[in-house]
């Protein structure tokens, strides 16, 4: 019974580690420029799949992972130049968009790229999976875990205590504003972008052993990971993390305990009811108060 | 007077030039074939060797001088796994392209939406997906080259009930495929009087199922699992299996009947036992067996020509295309009805899918014995029956 249900629990945590991680890169852009950058999961995607692809190359694991990176950096950084730069005028909504455009564009050149099949990557540490009182654990797990908390504790020391990270803030709050003040916030926009995808790659390369990775893995985990930074309040590093989990544990809950038919019907239910309750997310009003 | 001579003279030529090219054309008009296949999207991994394979032997067939003295032409759309694209691609090939006859479809879904429009058209329709819905009942136009997904549940069940296996746990995926083949499992298990003790769900984009796979493991007296998917979804499933430690045995269904299906599960995957096509083990088939040569010649040439592995997918656009150049040649001619009717009357034609034998009451032409039954050893398929 007790084993039962910390097996669901474990699941639940797995999978919403992985959610929000990916709501984190959400999060980062969001409070630079109230822009939902829907290219988040082609981060995450390009990410794995350089990952994989360079490994298979020959080049050792660890300078895979950090040229992986680095070409999400500048994939972000293009993004920001080449797409939302030269719309400057528009509307956040217009921006919105070309996020969407972009996305479809990433895609369908990964495509031509790397193919259509999915690729695995193996766990980073030992392959067999951790026992506790009666329930396994992939191992893979801690290390999505690991890596995300040293994340969020990075994120929210960036905001609080680098001049940058309080650029960004200020940028979002008003930007003609911050212009006045001596910030270059086309400059902040870029950066946003580029530590957005470099979140985003990261998890997408601590995450594809558990998930596999293929061109299109972007737009699956990428919904839920947006889902997941809205049940936690745009814009907030914890609220991505507290949504993330929350949404893979009632997910796994509602697919051990209910029926897995219902699994995904439930998670929606859950977020209509929060953002009906507590519309700005669960964690979203206090972010925008202390700035 | 010299302007409307000109005039005259210039309508002349242009009438004869018409007949000329109109003549040209009669000569090596070419025989149309359409199709709309899932090459990109998730069911890409069904269109995109279906698609390379109609390519393929279009090309060769063409080389060694056609069919009926005229050279044959693919038309293709990419649905991207979309049923309603499915459709309107349906319709612009019937109706824009004019095609002579459709192989196509890569999934249940996209067959389906396209039926209709290919029943009222009344031109022939070999489908390259599995459900049985699309010949049962039997439609006038619309045949296919998969086994079906009953089939597979049949095969599946007698495999388990030599075992002495009688109570299983059943999960599937939420898809056309999954859901499809759930229904015929359930459907065969109560014919054969076997109980399906558990009955889980996971959607195509789950990317962990191990409260599912923990429900059906406390289920008492579950004797084995059975898991009906494709893509990448069944190979979750399977290292989970394998990370929850379940010693049962384990099925899959023919929905990963790939060797990337191995790359992805890894040795999670051993033990399994799964119905497939030859293609699969073609070293293994004894040397008496029909299909073998059809089967190693698709294999060497396809992967001569694109270096990358065949897979069963690919097979059925062969076989489809096959009996469609084969119909043609027994009608003499692209008229849809006598077309229809070749295909309908082929009679063993030995395919890499299996050996066809249709009938008026049976447009697939297969029976549940052209599936393997294959185990996975050391990595790799080994042939059980």
């Amino acid at each position: 019974m007790f084993a039962e249900f910390l097996q669901y629990l474990f699941t639940g945590i797995t999978i919403g580690a992985t959610y929000a991680l990916i709501a984190l890169g959400f999060t980062l852009i969001y409070n630079a420029s109230h822009v939902i950058n829907f290219a988040q999961g082609e981060f995450l995607m390009v990410g794995g799949m350089a990952t994989v692809s360079l490994t298979a190359m020959g080049v050792p694991m660890i300078l895979a992972v950090v040229l992986a990176v680095i070409l999400a950096g500048l994939l972000g950084i293009a993004l920001q130049r080449l797409a939302i730069a030269p719309a400057r005028q528009a509307d956040v909504v217009t921006l919105i968009i070309i996020t969407i455009g972009a996305s479809i564009f990433i895609r369908g050149l990964a495509q031509l790229v790397w193919g259509k099949q999915y690729h695995v990557m193996p766990n980073f540490s030992t392959s067999e999976p951790i026992e506790v009182f009666g329930a396994v654990l992939n191992s893979q797990s801690l290390w999505v875990l690991g890596v995300g908390a040293v994340l969020v504790v990075a994120l929210v020391l960036f905001f609080t205590k680098t001049l940058i990270g309080k650029a960004i803030l200020a940028t979002s709050m008003n930007k003609e504003a911050a212009r006045l003040v001596g910030i270059r916030t086309q400059m902040v926009l870029m950066l946003a972008f580029m530590v957005s995808a470099l979140l985003g790659s990261v998890a997408g390369i601590v995450v594809a052993p558990i998930t596999f990775t293929s061109y299109d893995i972007g737009v699956i985990l990428g919904l839920k990971g947006f889902v997941a930074a809205a049940i936690g309040g745009l814009g907030s590093g914890v609220g991505a993390v507290v949504g993330g989990l929350a949404l893979g544990i009632v997910e796994a809950m509602a697919a051990g305990y209910i029926s897995s038919d219902y699994k995904d019907a439930v998670a929606f239910s859950m977020i209509l009811l929060v953002l009906f309750f507590m519309p700005r997310g669960l964690f979203g009003a206090k972010v925008v108060e202390r700035v | 007077m010299l302007t409307t001579m000109m005039r005259r003279a210039g309508k002349c030529a242009a009438v004869a030039a018409a007949g000329l090219m109109m003549m040209s054309a009669q000569a090596a008009e070419p025989i149309k074939i359409g199709s709309f296949l899932s090459v990109t999207g998730p069911a890409s991994f069904l269109g995109d060797p279906e698609l390379k394979t109609l390519e393929m032997y279009v090309e060769k067939i063409n080389e060694e001088g056609g069919v009926l003295g005229r050279p044959l032409e693919l038309v293709h759309y990419d649905d991207a796994g979309n049923a309603s694209s499915a459709r309107n691609f349906a319709s612009r090939l019937i109706r824009s392209d004019q095609v002579d006859l459709i192989v196509g479809g890569s999934t249940t879904g996209a067959t389906m939406a396209a039926v209709p429009m290919i029943e009222q058209a009344q031109i022939p329709f070999i489908s390259l997906a599995g459900a049985v819905v699309i010949t049962t009942p039997v439609k006038k136009w619309v045949f296919k080259t998969p086994q079906s997904d009953r089939m597979a549940a049949e095969r599946i069940l007698a495999d388990m009930k030599d075992r002495g296996i009688t109570k299983f746990g059943l999960i599937s995926g939420t898809g056309g495929f999954g859901s499809s083949g759930r229904t015929q499992t359930l459907e065969v298990a109560k014919e054969m009087g076997m109980e399906v003790v558990a009955d889980e769900t996971y959607s195509g984009s789950d990317t962990d199922m191990t409260a599912q796979l923990t429900n059906i493991r406390n289920t008492k007296g579950v004797q084995a699992v059975l898991n009906f998917g494709f893509g990448q979804g069944p190979a979750i499933v399977t290292r989970n299996y394998d990370q929850l430690g379940m010693e049962l045995p384990f099925y899959q269904s023919h929905g990963v009947a790939s060797d990337s299906f191995l790359e992805l599960a890894g040795s999670a995957a051993e033990g399994l036992r799964l119905p497939a096509s030859p293609l699969l083990v073609p070293e293994s088939l004894p040397e008496d067996d029909p299909q073998k040569a059809v089967v190693q010649n698709y294999k060497a040439e396809y992967e001569a020509r694109y270096d990358s592995k065949v897979s069963t997918f690919g097979a059925y656009a062969y076989d489809g295309l096959m009996l469609a150049v084969r119909a043609i040649e027994e009608a003499g001619s692209t008229d849809p009805e006598a077309v229809r009717k070749a295909l309908e009357n082929i009679k063993g034609y030995v395919g890499v899918t299996g050996e066809f034998n249709m009938s008026p009451t049976d447009h697939n032409g297969l029976d549940a014995d052209s599936f393997r039954m294959l185990e996975v050893q050391n990595g790799d398929w080994k042939l059980i029956n």
